[in-house]
């Protein structure tokens, strides 16, 4: 098995490929002056990485240092950030148990807390269901669509449609479709159903499961097309040797395909973690996480909160949570799974 | 909100989370924002020197490409420089929420704001007065305050005018008279008894009686204001809202009053999933093709209904034939007045910076004769008193006569508690519509929202 696991070839998606970059630099040239190498080495680096580096640390590195700090105040977005009071912890308080306050614990606990841990829990709902339902789904279509069958190239463009289109066209067309009046609750009826009392997406219970069938019509896209190229870098003479060997269709994807994408399939893993963690902008668009908030995320908790309340330092709080817990989620995945096809790169070039 | 696209799967970068909060706000320009006295405004002479007024309103083009708002303004704005050489004005016509959510605050932290911009009035200008952005235009607006009567309450605070409203008028509910016909409804309901009467018999006659699109809060919020405006004394409402101190009952009082009425069941089908002003199944769109009988909503769902005729003159006309208005009912108790109406209008205000002839462009704006050519032009509702007479369509002669005719009125309780408290207020009360929250629930996240001020 691990041998047909490690002799993956090249269709994992290069994570990291950039790192090894600069240490293989084999083409540079021997030159009597190593003062005028270095540099020329340190202005090539400059010029190449400098723009992308200042690019970095002005959108990405800046911003989540000032949400950080900005997290510390209690800030109504109005008024100069200099005139903001400095409350310490106690957004984060506020977010996670009601806040420090004895008087006003279980107010801030109904207002804050409950709604935060409704965003998270259904966030954490959508990772795992994700992982449950997408992952199975998304490699069974895979497998047959990498049969040959009359119309597979159609069927593979329709499969990934849904992931090409923008998420707010793909939201407004759902909200029409789940409109009281709209195809969703006639095709019930005509089936002899009743659509969810409380209507598709408001509905206290079923307005989280529509929102899940929606992201999952989604971005089950990505899966399959992941899937599918790595399933066209298995050897077909692997196939053939168990057809051979007597194995049946099953055993084929089971024994040989499903083992060989690996890599892939923990790479899609990775990116439907951090997708589900910071799943925004589908959400929005379906009523901004639901008018009592029955389907909120953290993402649309965050926005609701720090934009649409004016509350700026707790919605900061809220956006530094929520950094954590992807960054966490992204550092334990890469060492704990991700290490093992990172380091099996280096196998394979000796292999080869 | 085009800036929050895009952070689906493909994205690997954890951090991009964090940023979207702080990337649209901005750290303190000092040196933009403290400018003691800007020397444009010492001059004010009529052949000074040019100044450039920059001007942020909503009035931009809607789905059919016709933009009267907007328009009118070009005009006002182009009549005021005729007369005032030295002044030229640079309009920017902004999407209302992208205005009022995104554009101004950002422009105001930046220190780089537009010398008038659109201002909705209540806690939010209360907000940006105290922290410093607007210009104090008592002095120089003086005649016009007192001309404008009471109106101009909610662009004051502690006292001082921030800003002046071009439009203002109370809500109530609009209503079909064929559908009220049908059901044999003879005459406008003017107590809850009645209206719960009328309700009863459209019911009974397959007409759903009351249109509400929950799915946007605050149509629904505003039939609680309307329970706290009854309940709650005229003082109690003016003491708490400033002190944000819910715990006189009144308020919970409110919530039961809702409570009940919701329990008569008013509303249409699936009235949580409805929008108030989008496509046919919204509940504009449900009064306007005559699938509901009723609908609580302010002067402007007048236009709105009109969007969903087939635009030509004969259906807008069919469309008036068969529509009326009528305050909201009075309740049996509480201590405010029966005849007091929630409601509220737009309005201007002039950054702190901007030139005098800031001050002097919004007087000419609140004029007469200015305001005489916004109704005749766009339809709105006046604030200059002397402008009403201008207006000639029936049903906005009975809005304006109702509005002249309250005790009192009470701007929309979330603009007036601004967005944070405001917004608590708007939340619990859609719970209490979708049944997962009580009256008293209400008024605690609004307390719990106020405690964090």
């Amino acid at each position: 098995m691990t041998t047909l696991e490690t002799s993956g070839n090249g269709t994992v998606p290069a994570v990291g490929a950039a790192a090894p970059a600069a240490g293989d630099a084999p083409g540079t040239p021997v030159t009597p002056h190593p003062r005028r190498a270095r540099l020329r080495m340190a202005g090539e680096l400059a010029l190449f990485l400098g723009p992308a580096l200042a690019l970095f640390l002005t959108f990405v590195v800046y911003p989540v240092v000032s949400a950080a700090r900005y997290s510390l105040y209690q800030w109504n977005g109005v008024e100069q950030f200099s005139d903001a009071t400095f409350i310490g912890f106690e957004n984060y308080a506020r977010a996670l148990f009601g806040g420090t306050d004895p008087a006003t614990k279980s107010a801030f606990t109904t207002a804050y807390t409950e709604p935060f841990q409704a965003a998270f829990t259904h966030t954490i709902g959508i990772l795992v269901l994700s992982l449950l339902i997408q992952l199975p789904l998304g490699l069974l279509i895979a497998l047959v669509l990498n049969r040959r069958f009359p119309g597979r190239s159609a069927v593979r463009v329709i499969m990934f449609a849904p992931y090409v289109l923008s998420e707010v066209i793909a939201g407004t067309m759902w909200l029409i479709i789940f409109d009281p009046n709209g195809v969703a609750t006639e095709l019930m009826h005509s089936v002899g159903l009743d659509a969810p009392a409380g209507g598709w997406l408001e509905d206290q219970t079923w307005g989280f499961w529509t929102v899940f069938f929606i992201i999952t019509w989604k971005y089950i896209g990505l899966a399959v097309i992941l899937f599918l190229a790595g399933l066209s870098g298995v050897p077909q003479e692997l196939q053939d040797a168990a057809a051979i060997d007597g194995a049946s269709w099953w055993q084929t994807q089971w024994r040989v395909n499903i083992p060989l994408i690996g890599p892939t399939i923990r790479i899609w893993v990775f990116l439907s973690l951090i997708g589900s963690i910071q799943l925004f902008d589908m959400v929005w668009v379906l009523n901004q996480g639901g008018t009592t908030g029955q389907y909120s995320t953290i993402a649309t908790y965050m926005m609701q909160i720090g934009f649409f309340r004016s509350d700026w330092g707790f919605g900061s709080a809220v956006a530094v949570i929520m950094f954590m817990l992807s960054f966490a989620v992204a550092i334990f995945y890469m060492l704990v799974v991700l290490r093992r096809d990172n380091t099996d790169r280096v196998k394979k070039v000796r292999r080869a | 909100m085009t800036h929050f696209r895009r952070v689906g799967a493909m994205v690997a970068f954890a951090s991009s989370a964090a940023l979207l909060l702080a990337a649209c706000s901005s750290d303190p320009d000092p040196e933009g924002s403290d400018t003691p006295e800007s020397t444009s405004s010492a001059t004010g002479g009529d052949d000074a020197a040019p100044v450039t007024l920059t001007w942020w309103h909503n009035g931009v083009a809607g789905d059919t490409g016709e933009n009267t708002l907007g328009d009118y303004w070009d005009k006002v704005a182009a009549d005021f420089t005729a007369e005032h050489p030295n002044v030229t004005i640079e309009i920017e016509q902004i999407q209302n929420e992208d205005l009022q959510r995104t554009r101004i605050p950002t422009a105001l932290q930046s220190g780089d704001a537009p010398d008038i911009f659109q201002q909705w009035g209540g806690g939010e200008l209360a907000a940006q007065a105290e922290a410093g952005y607007l210009m104090d235009l008592s002095e120089p607006l003086a005649d016009d305050v007192e001309r404008l009567g009471g109106a101009i309450a909610p662009w004051q605070a502690d006292g001082v005018t921030y800003g002046v409203p071009f439009q203002f008028a109370v809500e109530g509910i609009w209503y079909r008279p064929s559908l009220f016909e049908q059901a044999g409804i003879t005459d406008e309901p003017t107590t809850m008894d009645e209206l719960n009467d009328a309700v009863q018999k459209l019911k009974d006659a397959g007409i759903a009686p009351i249109a509400v699109g929950a799915a946007d809060k605050w149509p629904a919020a505003h039939w609680w204001y309307n329970f706290a405006l009854r309940s709650c004394s005229q003082d109690t409402m003016n003491t708490d809202t400033a002190a944000l101190d819910f715990s006189d009952p009144c308020w919970i009082d409110a919530g039961t009053q809702l409570e009940e009425f919701l329990g008569t069941e008013p509303f249409q089908d699936q009235f949580m999933s409805t929008v108030a002003q989008t496509g046919a199944t919204s509940s504009a769109g449900l009064v306007a093709n005559g699938n509901a009988a009723m609908e609580l909503m302010g002067q402007w769902n007048y236009f709105v209904y009109e969007g969903f005729t087939d635009g030509t003159e004969e259906g807008i006309q069919a469309l008036h034939d068969d529509l009326d208005w009528f305050p909201m009912p009075a309740t049996a108790s509480g201590e405010g007045a029966p005849s007091a109406s929630m409601g509220g209008g737009d309005g201007f205000s002039c950054y702190k910076d901007a030139p005098a002839e800031c001050a002097e462009f919004l007087s000419y704006l609140v004029s007469d004769d200015v305001q005489r050519g916004y109704v005749e032009a766009v339809g709105g509702m006046p604030v200059a008193p002397s402008a009403t007479d201008a207006i000639t369509d029936p049903v906005l002669q009975e809005i304006a006569q109702a509005s002249s005719e309250a005790e009192y009125v009470q701007l929309w309780l979330d603009t007036l508690l601004g967005p944070n408290v405001g917004g608590a207020l708007n939340d619990g009360i859609t719970a209490q519509f979708a049944g997962t929250g009580d009256a008293q629930n209400t008024v605690d996240l609004m307390t719990a929202a106020a405690a964090t001020q």
